[in-house]
């Protein structure tokens, strides 16, 4: 195995997104450069609450076998280590299961052999419950503060892990050739590597948060990119030759999905990109230097949580009668009254009935600038209840209602939607809502991620 | 030279929205070049008012606003109107929620 010199250390990452597939032959061109690290990230809340609140993964497991044996077949070649993080998306503790069985059943079928190192990073409520009484856990941004009862009712927390948990798998047992992780900052594997060559921590973060995304910092954006770091800049380049980085892309990169473009706060401290020196190196590639990193006393982890706030039913209906179009506002507020009416019984504020109207407002809600519906509408209502066949209930009660009732100046007197889908009702399943965004002090930045080593084969 | 008012779509080279974590939605105008992005930062027309506005959301809840030199850009980051995913979401990625930015009229040179 290469080992990083004193001058530099080479990071190849193939993607943004472990799952959702990579071009292998610039991966190959990436290995050919010899890499001391092969690194990957699969976490993101951005698709939703339903993976922390019911354990779903972003990419079917399907998805995650394509990718992992690729890189456990560049790791059986080559020997270099491959760290991948947040497995299955929330990276939880289930998801790092899965993904070690994955590895498993590969070096299985293959005839390899892997030292993996697992870690951990779902934690547990009665530690949380213990610090938010100490006054330990506060909001992180625009969100309520915690209170026990959220905490009960997540389904699973975990901590965005930074560097140290990979560096202890790496340095406490010999000759680990796989990390899995838990969730983790994204670009933590990364500059785990650099931080224990002994390189920049500030240049590491700033390296691993551009090599987070894969080649999103290239022009046209890509997948596989490789990053040289040496003792006061680092240099990035994409692998797939008909893509670019430019100062103008790599700079502007860490606008994306980001509170703030040159302040990034992470597990440990706060990544101040505001001096930064970017230069064109070749046509498609890019130094950066002057990054700088602030650290945090005391050390913070962020933890994420989701809770089932309910069962879900929707329906889906067509609009096309100028005449009910010009008053749908005023249509479904008495629709949805005389549902509530029709379910007296059922506690008001236990239930919701929300209008989606696509042609007038459908994705911007009140925010819509457009104050005139288009010629068409697509309505759909949106039920959220105690028990799913109450949710179908409300919702099929709400659909007859909407379909039959009269309206001033009604000629079409046979129905008023259009319905393209059986069931008419759709059950929806349980929805999720985030309920733990919240940034906690520790001690140790390694304590609340347990690490477990096993020989695969 | 005469100008005329100019819908930013026309002038930026992107505008987008996006989460940024799940209670964070994020504002992106980035301009091709410095003399673009100078010209509008100096029109004075993007402020944190005409963005209170726009997104009905009170000035000193603005998480993030600047016009930010060294690319280029400017940034704005509001607190989402609801958790991302949750009952009556409308956009999970919060991807379409750039267009009221779009429409913004810079005075511009004619063409």
């Amino acid at each position: 195995m290469a080992s990083a010199s004193n001058d530099e250390i080479r990071i190849l990452t193939p993607s943004g997104m472990l799952g959702y597939g990579f071009p292998v032959d610039h991966f190959k061109l990436g290995l050919a450069l010899r890499p001391h690290a092969v690194t990957i990230d699969s976490g993101s809340t951005d698709s939703g609450p339903q993976k922390l609140g019911k354990g779903e993964m972003t990419c079917s497991r399907e998805a995650y076998v394509k990718d992992i044996e690729v890189l456990l077949e560049a790791q059986h070649e080559t020997r270099i280590p491959v760290l991948i993080s947040s497995a299955g998306g929330d990276g939880t503790n289930l998801h790092v299961d899965v993904f070690r069985d994955i590895i498993a059943e590969i070096a299985k079928r293959r005839g390899w052999r892997f030292k993996l190192a697992s870690i951990y990073a779902d934690i547990d409520k009665a530690h949380i419950s213990r610090e938010l009484k100490a006054g330990r856990i506060e909001p992180l941004g625009p969100v309520p503060p915690l209170d026990q009862r959220e905490v009960d009712a997540a389904t699973v927390v975990v901590a965005q892990m930074g560097a140290e948990p990979f560096l202890k798998a790496l340095d406490e047992s010999e000759g680990v050739d796989v990390v899995v992780s838990g969730r983790a900052y994204d670009p933590s594997p990364t500059a785990a590597m650099a931080i224990r060559a002994g390189f920049d921590p500030a240049l590491a973060w700033h390296m691993g948060k551009i090599m987070e995304c894969g080649a999103l910092c290239a022009e046209p954006v890509g997948r596989n990119v490789m990053g040289y770091l040496r003792r006061d800049h680092f240099e990035i380049e994409p692998l797939n030759p008909a893509e670019r980085c430019t100062t103008a892309s790599v700079a502007a990169h860490t606008l994306y999905e980001k509170t703030h473009p040159f302040r990034l706060a992470g597990p440990g401290g706060t990544l101040d990109l505001s001096q930064c020196k970017y230069e064109q190196v070749t046509d498609r590639r890019v130094r950066v230097s002057g990054s700088r990193f602030e650290p945090s006393r005391p050390y913070t982890v962020k933890l994420e949580g989701a809770k089932i706030s309910g069962w879900r039913s929707i329906f889906i209906a067509g609009a096309r009668d100028p005449i009910f179009i010009a008053q749908i506002d005023d249509i479904l507020t008495r629709v949805i009254a005389g549902t509530r009416a029709y379910f007296a019984e059922v506690p008001e504020e236990s239930y919701r009935i929300i209008p989606h109207l696509y042609g007038k407002n459908g994705v911007m809600g009140d925010l819509e600038p457009v104050k005139t519906a288009a010629h068409e509408l697509c309505i759909i209502i949106e039920v959220a209840a105690a028990t799913q066949s109450l949710a179908t209930a409300i919702c099929g009660k709400t659909r007859t209602s909407l379909m039959h009732t009269p309206y001033p100046g009604r000629i079409a007197t046979a129905g008023n939607l259009a319905s393209p889908f059986t069931p008419l009702e759709i059950p929806l399943g349980e929805a999720c809502e985030f309920n733990v965004y919240h940034l906690m002090k520790v001690d140790s930045p390694t304590a609340l991620f347990p690490i477990t080593y096993a020989e695969i084969f | 030279m005469a100008s005329v008012p100019t819908p930013l779509r026309e002038i930026a080279k992107v505008i987008r929205s996006k989460n940024a974590g799940p209670f964070e939605i994020t504002l992106d105008i980035v301009f091709r070049t410095k003399a673009d992005f100078e010209a509008v930062k100096k029109s004075g027309v993007i402020t944190r008012e005409l963005v209170s506005q726009l997104y009905n959301v009170p000035t000193q809840n603005i998480i993030t606003f600047g016009f930010f030199d060294l690319i280029n850009a400017v940034k704005i980051t509001l607190p989402r109107p609801r958790a991302q995913g949750g009952i009556g979401e409308t956009d999970m990625h919060a991807a379409q929620q750039h267009v009221p930015l779009q429409e913004i009229r810079v005075p511009w040179p004619a063409p």
